[in-house]
């Protein structure tokens, strides 16, 4: 038994280094963030480095959220519903400061974090963050992807 | 003509409504008694006033006293290219004011924000709802009497971890 459990770890590192290159993410903007994150993601800090480089405007076919920018109370149900309908694996990054608690905005419209929305894996601070910095939280996120149990369709689930 | 002379034919044509006059850089403004707005900005509509846009309108919550919320109106006139401001007070208990959704189409969504914001009535509205909130908040955010750290989720919120 002792070999399984060798070749299933194996494998698992295996999936890990294949899915923390290819996360083909959906940005959820809505405010100022998005010029940085338009800056991360065009040739000049090229986000296609690291192997996210193809985005999706369909939840439904992207594994990685980017939330960037202030969510409203208005807009807490979309995001609820974007996050839904991806399908799993789904990892989400909370993208500057009004995202992973509100950031300056501490009045009756905006959510104070989105984690009171969504399960968030990697906040990013800033107002608003530097390319460095999202690229920094993207590798935090590709080490973790690497690292996490893997869930994969005939995975013996314990 | 000039503002010294425009105000004195806005008071000669306007009477008793307006109650008060001031400058505010080199621009008029007019204290308006609040019955007398609609009929006061159908008037200054129409040469030879000739205000013919309603440039915004806005509220303010001075938290006390009688007429506690005041409503703010400015006008524009395209063929003298000059501003006006009026100013008229509504009391605390049900605020409320003609509506100038006749006069002005833009108007509507304009009193619909301050109708959210604030809680003021406009009478003669055609559709006298929210604006930017959603439906089912309670209260008027920009009240000052709205606790400013109260929240209104639409979603049942988490727990953070």
């Amino acid at each position: 038994m002792s070999g399984f459990d060798f070749v299933a770890t194996r494998f698992d590192a295996a999936l890990g280094w294949g899915r923390k290159f290819s996360l083909f993410h959906y940005p959820f903007i809505t405010a100022c963030c998005g010029m940085e994150y338009m800056s991360t993601a065009c040739a000049h800090f090229d986000i296609d480095r690291f192997g996210a480089g193809l985005t999706r405007f369909s939840p439904r076919q992207a594994d990685l959220l980017m939330v960037v920018g202030t969510v409203t109370h208005k807009l807490a149900p979309v995001l609820r519903t974007v996050y839904d309908q991806m399908l799993a694996p789904k990892w989400v990054i909370a993208f500057g400061a009004c995202t992973v608690s509100g950031g300056i905005y501490r009045n009756y419209a905006v959510v104070q974090g989105i984690d009171k929305i969504i399960p968030v894996d990697v906040y990013i601070p800033g107002c608003p963050p530097r390319p460095e910095t999202v690229l920094d939280g993207l590798l935090k996120l590709q080490d973790k992807i690497q690292h996490q149990g893997q869930d994969w369709r005939w995975a013996r689930k314990a | 003509m000039g503002p010294e002379s425009l105000i004195g034919e806005i008071r000669a044509r306007l009477g008793p409504a307006v109650e008060g006059v001031a400058d505010s850089f080199g621009d008029p403004v007019l204290v308006l008694r609040a019955a007398d707005v609609r009929p006061a900005l159908a008037v200054l509509r129409q040469p030879p006033f000739d205000y013919a846009v309603l440039l915004d309108l806005t509220c303010v919550d001075y938290a006390a006293g009688e007429g506690r919320f005041e409503l703010v109106y400015h006008l524009f006139s395209l063929s003298r290219n000059v501003r006006l401001r009026l100013k008229a007070s509504v009391p605390a208990g049900d605020p409320a004011v003609a509506s100038l959704a006749g006069l002005w189409k833009n108007a509507e969504w304009l009193e619909r924000e301050v109708f959210d914001m604030f809680g003021v009535r406009f009478e003669g509205h055609p559709y006298p709802r929210r604006l930017l909130t959603y439906e089912g908040f309670e209260g008027h955010p920009l009240r000052k009497s709205y606790p400013w750290r109260l929240e209104q989720p639409r979603l049942p919120l988490r727990d953070r971890d």
